[in-house]
């Protein structure tokens, strides 16, 4: 008696485990076919614009065989542009206003994110809710009256201006990432710091700075992106190749009127991408979660 | 090493709720004192105000001679651990130890040199290179405890160091707190709610209760002449038994507590006259479990039978404690646990009451 209820036990167990093993194998099929579509989504334009890049216009133009294969690979469109002085240019302009731009926006943000999130003032609140408020204003809305100021201040068509209006993009919604990170750092580790001897800024560049790195890397990573990639701005400010960056250089110079050079836009594009993609790399390796354990229980 | 005063000391938050109202306390040279009360009796507020953690709202507190009511954390020269330790968790365990040392601008050798004392009076000098994540609870609260000893400061605040830990952990630290505290004899002021940590631990004991003092004395002044009803129901576990009763003649001339219709217990001769004023009118009656035990034949002057239906019996190997209710009122005796007691049986039990407290329902003063 007692062995046959203990093995309609077992069959039980086994039936559960097997029925669980069969829910997971389902939701795992589900995931795998739901990342395909997503992957495939995001991956073949990039693959297109590859296989565009490394042939010749000739071939771009043929309308011969599959559009995705190339037949004769060819880097002349990547040495056309490593050679052409304004594509030089124009990379370089972006280097600068980009590197500017993030410099400018860490600083701001971190310190706006510092202080709004642990000391404490009067209306710290109401001014960290207006400054998500401001990130939630499009940019299409403020460049006329930003064309205005920018006249006034004499800087129209010069990439300079550009260094003035991203971070207007890049800091609220960094201070408003810092703003998260900084509140989820215990406030006993502040209290350690205050009376360990610290100051605010000692407290900021000893303690905060390196407990908050991920949230750091990740708002670097957007104020990297939104300058990198802009296109509005630098479009409505910029009118000669000499001031113009990689986003507005590239239409303008490689469409000539009716003429669209795609062999030439897509290796511009590939290599306009490069330096996000090594950034992201490189970035990613540090943007470890969890740095704060251990530092109080958890 | 300092002396630490509040003198009045008031907290009060902008809705205007006190938190501590206003509070005298002078706590000595080199002493181990414990704040101790139940949560939101003003405890930690009183240890940050001393910390300089929060602001004080009136009155003054004194470190060492001066008034610091206006002076940072990090000039009042305190060292302070905290119940989440507060690691640094970027930094190793020396850097985390050496980070006030640094900031204070000490030669480096002085630093290592100090790190190293502490760590060895710590026991955590083969953890110097790592960081805290790779650490264990008791390992990092032997840190947090070695950041506030390198400093060699005035004094020590503790706030809640070991509620973070479990029970047996708890045991070791606080021994090792001791110890660190007999090694260094730093004034020391050190919250905790958990009673037996504040008896174990201090010099002095005291008990707060919604942001006043109700008692300050030793600990074992506070288990046998609680001031007051609270600290009597507070200090002691479990907790000392509180009945209604009357204060009435009892036989041959004595004075007796009648607790119900049936129990009626006679006050001790040498009680007579703290207790006599108290004639006819209603009283608590405290008695701690320890002092109502299994019945025994010979009994002592002053001890007393009585018997009482069992509720609960909770046998703790060294010890059994028994559950009862007398007229609804929950009592809990601590018999040997070699003593039958089955619920809803009638147990006999003694009743020392050359150790028993006499408190008034309204004031809950022990008189």
């Amino acid at each position: 008696m007692s062995t046959t209820v203990a093995e309609r036990r077992i069959a039980v167990a086994a039936q559960r485990k097997h029925s669980l093993h069969r829910s997971r194998m389902w939701a795992l099929w589900g995931s795998y076919i739901a990342l395909s579509v997503f992957v495939v989504m995001f991956l073949v334009p990039p693959f297109y614009t590859l296989m565009t890049s490394l042939k010749s216009s000739a071939e771009i133009s043929a309308q011969t065989g599959s559009p995705w294969l190339v037949r004769h690979p060819t880097l002349e469109n990547f040495w056309y542009l490593i050679t052409y002085p304004n594509f030089q240019r124009y990379y370089l302009n972006s280097i600068i206003v980009t590197i500017l731009t993030v410099a400018v926006s860490m600083v701001i943000s971190v310190l706006a994110a510092f202080s709004l999130s642990r000391m404490g003032f009067w209306g710290s609140q109401t001014l960290s809710t207006g400054v998500f408020l401001t990130y939630l204003v499009p940019p299409s809305l403020l460049f006329i009256p930003l064309f205005q100021i920018i006249g006034q201040l004499g800087l129209i068509n010069n990439f300079w201006c550009l260094v003035l209006l991203y971070p207007t993009l890049a800091v609220p919604f960094c201070t408003w990432i810092m703003i998260g990170y900084f509140s989820s750092i215990p406030k006993e580790l502040d209290e350690a710091a205050l009376i360990d001897g610290a100051g605010y800024l000692q407290m900021l560049w000893k303690i905060f700075i390196p407990v908050a790195m991920p949230g750091i890397i990740a708002a670097t990573i957007f104020a990297f992106t939104v300058s990198w990639g802009a296109f509005l701005y630098p479009l409505a400010y910029l009118y000669t190749s000499n001031q113009m960056v990689l986003t507005v250089g590239i239409i303008s110079d490689l469409i000539r009127g009716d003429v669209f050079q795609w062999g030439k836009i897509m290796a511009a594009c590939l290599l306009a991408s490069l330096p996000p993609i090594v950034i992201y790399a490189f970035l990613m390796d540090y943007y470890v979660a969890g740095l704060t354990a251990g530092a109080t229980k958890g | 090493m300092a002396e630490v005063s509040c003198r009045k000391v008031v907290k009060e938050y902008d809705a205007g709720v006190q938190a501590v109202k206003g509070i005298d306390l002078d706590i000595s040279d080199h002493e181990f004192v414990v704040l101790v009360g139940p949560s939101g009796c003003g405890k930690s507020t009183t240890l940050r105000m001393i910390a300089g953690l929060e602001e004080v709202t009136s009155g003054e507190i004194w470190i060492d001679g001066d008034v610091v009511n206006d002076v940072p954390p990090r000039d009042r020269d305190i060292a302070m651990v905290f119940q989440n330790y507060a690691l640094y968790p970027h930094m190793s365990v020396f850097d985390n130890m050496a980070f006030g040392l640094k900031l204070r601008k000490f030669p480096k050798q002085e630093i290592s040199r100090r790190v190293d004392e502490a760590a060895r009076i710590l026991d955590i000098t083969p953890l110097l290179d790592r960081k805290p994540r790779a650490l264990s609870g008791g390992q990092r609260q032997r840190v947090a405890m070695g950041r506030a000893i390198v400093r060699n400061p005035k004094v020590f605040l503790f706030d809640e160091p070991l509620s973070n830990l479990d029970a047996k952990l708890r045991v070791q630290m606080r021994t090792e707190i001791k110890k660190v505290h007999q090694t260094v004899r730093t004034t020391t002021v050190y919250v905790t709610h958990d009673q037996i940590e504040a008896m174990t631990l201090a010099d002095r004991v005291v008990v707060m209760n919604g942001g006043n003092i109700e008692q300050v004395g030793a600990p074992q002044e506070l288990y046998h002449h609680p001031a007051t009803r609270f600290v009597a129901g507070f200090i002691g576990s479990p907790a000392m038994n509180f009945l209604p009763c009357r204060v009435q003649d009892g036989t041959n001339g004595g004075l007796a507590v009648r607790v119900t219709d049936s129990i009626t217990l006679p006050i001790p001769p040498a009680r007579m006259d703290r207790y006599g004023k108290f004639k006819d009118r209603s009283m608590i009656l405290g008695l701690r479990p320890e002092h109502l035990f299994e019945y025994h034949e010979q009994a002592k002057p002053g001890w007393t039978r009585v018997e009482l239906p069992v509720d609960v019996v909770e046998p703790m190997g060294m010890e059994t404690m028994v559950h009862f209710f007398v007229d609804g009122v929950p009592v809990c005796a601590r018999v040997d646990p070699a003593t039958h007691a089955e619920p809803n049986e009638i147990l006999p039990l003694t009743a020392d009451l050359n150790q028993m407290h006499l408190m008034e329902p309204e004031t809950g003063r022990v008189v």
